[in-house]
């Protein structure tokens, strides 16, 4: 029996960090009331307000505002933590968990949350015939792929024992945390899913519920008095302007008009030199890695030798100082800082054009190669940076043509394979070992192995990882793992996202969440009386 | 009057369907598509999600089929399903459209208030500091990029003067509608003050003007009754032309401000691949350009009486 004994654990690696960018603990004592203004930063309106339907980040802001799953992301321990179920019990060597929901769980209905929802919940993601995203997390449960294919009618590993007990078996060891903290499993009521107005005014169990959504502008979400968590939330009203335009972020933020304002580098850097400003910017090490994923299927790339020449070549440290505006951490391997299995004791590869020519030449490539670069026009991670890179790898003879696609078609590509090289950002987290995964031999490019990587030391060190009841041994070879990728170097490593937000001095209780910093659990939240919003 | 009506109507439907098809077409064809395209940053794709999501939209139906399916809903008036949303496409630009046109009702008639009056005292005073100075007006007005004008009066009149909000739609009063409608006006008010400006130049020295003038016709009767009902032909062509084609051009505009236009909707929907809700928007946009066109040309008639149409 244990009981997120693992997780415990390997928090602890990396608790340090969290404690030094979260925000410091709050003195006040919170105040009831009042209206928060969380902007809503990428794109011009909400996709989807079903949590099932959508995994797109700005989506994520609603959900986690109306919505509840079975766990919920503990940003100061970094590690998922219970929230709808109140016990995870593990049996069968960790395919079993048995899971005692909370009895206090009202949707906004008004009906009580039972085990009947999270069965009907999950088998809804498996529905035949639908495309919700949420399925990725469910599949892993015995029988889901049965049910996903119409050939059973119900997922037969889960099972309600009683109506707040329900067990699920799964078809490997899992650390179930990891799966259902995702939004995209949000346990919701059949008979409001049902109604013809469900994608309007969606009805959860979570601390507000919906009030009001002009498509493209705003959307509006009031207090929830019977949400479970004694005295929470505090505010009245959690309001989601879309602001999709920086500048005019910057301009409502500077007016007090909005309460928080996700920054791009440029203004990153102002901010943090008024004096003012500075004083209010929560910081965090998202789990997000930026890097050149290089096709390992076409030459010269499967040469270890030349992928390593290209990470000698870049003057990283450079970049991510001026064209990232110290708004990144330059990227060791793989995994990112909050991650883990993040190295803190390894350093990034040093630029050498020297040794990068060394090792071309050794490759049989002494007056270097041509290669294709494919890339959006992503200010972050694209054309900028291609830009900023293809002299320094002129330097060592290697000769860049760019392809400049969206960001859409780029998808594409990559999964295809039709790509020498292209630019991205891969979120890399929370969970180390499905991360690493994305380069065992066994994951098609389709899924996440984009760069065709195969390996068998590095599938072995994976496979005991996830096997290992240990949880310092499977730390061990998690670490072991990524620093093969460091070797291997199937990617060039460019940084590591650092997300940057502003908050007005009356806002309290925002929590660096760095598998998303726009995500906030807002019961949390609270505002001062000087706030300005009615 | 009635016969020209109807047939300019029965004349937009071979366009409408030109429209549509040409529509179909190109993002039948153009790269990247909406099931590979949700999962946000490169988590991975779920190879049976995509799979079911293509199977449930019809993506993987062959072009002929998705094409029989588009003009069968068509020809019921029926827009679609958006990939995005799973909603209506027509609910979803049903809601966007009063918005997309109090913003562009206002934007004209920002133009038409000022740049009207700005072209018509220009030509009076040919040459001199006045026609000079308002012309350099019009000219800069046609010259700026609205995203810039919509930054810099969001600077001026909401965080510097505090006399409007920076952005969002409120209730769609004027207190909210003031500044976007600036910024999208200020094109089509350089451009008519440019456009009257010329026509009434045209029409001062046109013979008949002077005919008046000889036969001892006050100055104000010339102008008011020979020289703006001529010159309000052209100046009304340009007004159609122009708030036939805002609708589509409040896209910068709507996203700065965050306007619930429908132009921003459209360009989410592009960048998203949702197919029927971009389908969806063109058509509308289209259709609004077609009847405000159809309507400037039946003003033509109340205007000028001398028109005939055959």
């Amino acid at each position: 029996m244990k009981r997120l004994t693992l997780l415990s654990t390997i928090a602890v690696a990396t608790a340090g960090l969290f404690v030094a960018l979260t925000p410091p603990a709050e003195a006040q004592t919170p105040r009831k009331g009042g209206v928060v203004r969380i902007t809503a930063p990428y794109a011009s309106s909400f996709g989807n307000l079903d949590p099932h339907m959508s995994g797109r980040s700005q989506d994520g802001q609603v959900h986690m505002t109306i919505h509840r799953t079975l766990y919920i992301w503990d940003s100061a321990k970094g590690e998922p933590a219970l929230e709808l179920a109140t016990a995870a019990t593990a049996s069968g060597g960790g395919t079993v968990w048995t899971f005692k929901l909370r009895q206090d769980a009202f949707f906004h209905n008004g009906r009580k949350m039972t085990a009947d929802d999270v069965v009907w919940s999950f088998n809804r993601l498996m529905e035949s015939g639908k495309g919700f995203v949420g399925a990725r997390w469910v599949r892993l449960i015995k029988g889901a792929v049965e049910k996903e294919k119409g050939e059973a009618q119900e997922i037969s590993g889960i099972k309600k024992v009683d109506d707040f007990t329900v067990e699920i078996s799964f078809t490997q060891k899992v650390e179930p945390g990891f799966l259902f903290y995702n939004m995209t499993t949000s346990i919701l009521p059949k008979e409001e899913v049902e109604k013809p107005t469900w994608a309007i005014a969606p009805v959860g169990l979570g601390p507000f519920k919906f009030k009001e959504h002009i498509s493209g502008s705003r959307l509006v979400t009031e207090r929830f008095d019977k949400f479970y968590k004694p005295g929470l939330p505090y505010l009245d009203r959690v309001e989601f302007p879309i602001m999709a335009e920086a500048s005019a972020r910057d301009i409502a933020f500077r007016n007090k008009e909005v309460d928080t304002s996700i920054l791009g580098p440029v203004q990153y850097v102002a901010y943090n030199n008024d004096a003012n400003l500075k004083k209010n910017i929560l910081e965090v090490a998202e789990v997000f890695t930026r890097a050149m994923v290089m096709n390992i299927g076409v030459k010269p790339f499967d040469d270890k030798r030349v992928r390593q020449a290209i990470n000698h070549a870049i003057n990283t440290k450079i970049i991510v100082e001026r064209l990232a505006r110290n708004k990144a951490y330059v990227a060791t391997s793989w995994l990112p800082i909050t991650v883990p299995g993040y190295d803190k004791d390894m350093s990034p590869y040093a630029y050498d054009p020297a040794k990068a020519k060394g090792l071309l030449a050794e490759a049989g490539l002494p007056n270097g190669f041509e290669f294709e670069w494919t890339t959006s026009q992503n200010e972050s991670w694209g054309l900028p940076i291609v830009e900023a890179v293809i002299p320094m790898l002129a330097q060592v003879g290697i000769k860049v043509k760019t392809k400049v696609v969206e960001v859409a078609v780029l998808t594409d590509l990559a999964l295809k394979g039709e790509f020498q090289a292209y630019i991205g950002s891969s979120q890399t987290g929370p969970d180390p070992l499905q991360t690493l995964r994305c380069f065992h031999s066994a994951t098609p490019r389709t899924s996440c192995n984009v760069s065709g990587y195969k390996n068998a030391d590095f599938d072995k060190l994976l496979d005991e990882a996830g096997t290992t009841d240990d949880p310092a041994k499977k730390l061990d070879l998690l670490k072991k793992a990524n620093a093969h990728l460091y070797d291997a170097a199937p990617v060039w490593f460019f940084n590591y996202n650092k997300a940057a937000m502003a908050y007005q001095p009356w806002v309290h209780g925002l929590l660096g969440n760095p598998t998303e910093l726009v995500h906030q659990y807002p019961e949390y939240i609270w505002v001062d009386a000087t706030s300005p919003a009615k | 009057m009635t016969g020209f009506i109807i047939r300019r109507l029965l004349q937009m439907v071979p366009m409408l369907v030109a429209i549509a098809l040409l529509i179909f077409v190109l993002f039948s064809v153009i790269p990247g598509s909406f099931a590979t395209g949700q999962q946000d940053e490169g988590l991975g794709l779920d190879m049976a999600v995509v799979t079911r999501m293509r199977l449930e939209l019809g993506l993987d139906d062959p072009l002929h089929v998705r094409f029989g399916k588009y003009v069968a809903q068509l020809a019921t008036l029926d827009l679609g399903i958006s990939f995005r949303s799973r909603q209506p496409v027509a609910d979803m630009i049903g809601a966007r459209m009063w918005p997309s046109l109090i913003l562009t009702a206002a934007a004209m008639g920002f133009a038409i208030v000022i740049g009207v009056p700005l072209g018509f005292v220009a030509a009076l005073r040919p040459g001199s500091l006045v026609d000079l100075g308002l012309m350099i007006v019009a000219v800069s007005g046609l010259s700026l990029p609205k995203f810039w004008l919509g930054i810099l009066l969001m600077y001026l009149f909401a965080l510097t003067l505090g006399w409007f909000p920076s952005f969002g739609y409120g209730d769609g009063g004027l207190y909210h509608l003031t500044l976007p409608a600036i910024a999208l006006g200020v094109s089509p008010m350089a451009l008519l003050a440019r456009t009257t400006r010329a026509a009434v130049l045209d029409i001062m020295n046109a013979d008949f003007v002077r005919t008046a003038r000889s036969k001892g016709m006050n100055e104000y009767r010339v102008v008011v009754w020979h020289v703006l009902r001529n010159a309000l032909v052209l100046v009304l062509t340009t007004i159609g032309l122009q708030f036939g084609s805002l609708l589509g051009q409040g896209v910068v505009v709507e996203k700065l401000f965050a306007w619930p236009g429908i132009g921003s909707l459209l360009v989410d929907s592009v960048f998203q691949r949702d197919i029927p809700a971009v389908q969806g928007c063109i058509l509308v946009i289209s259709l609004f350009f077609l009847v405000i066109n159809t309507s400037v040309d039946i003003a033509y008639k109340l205007i000028d009486p001398r028109i005939r149409y055959t």
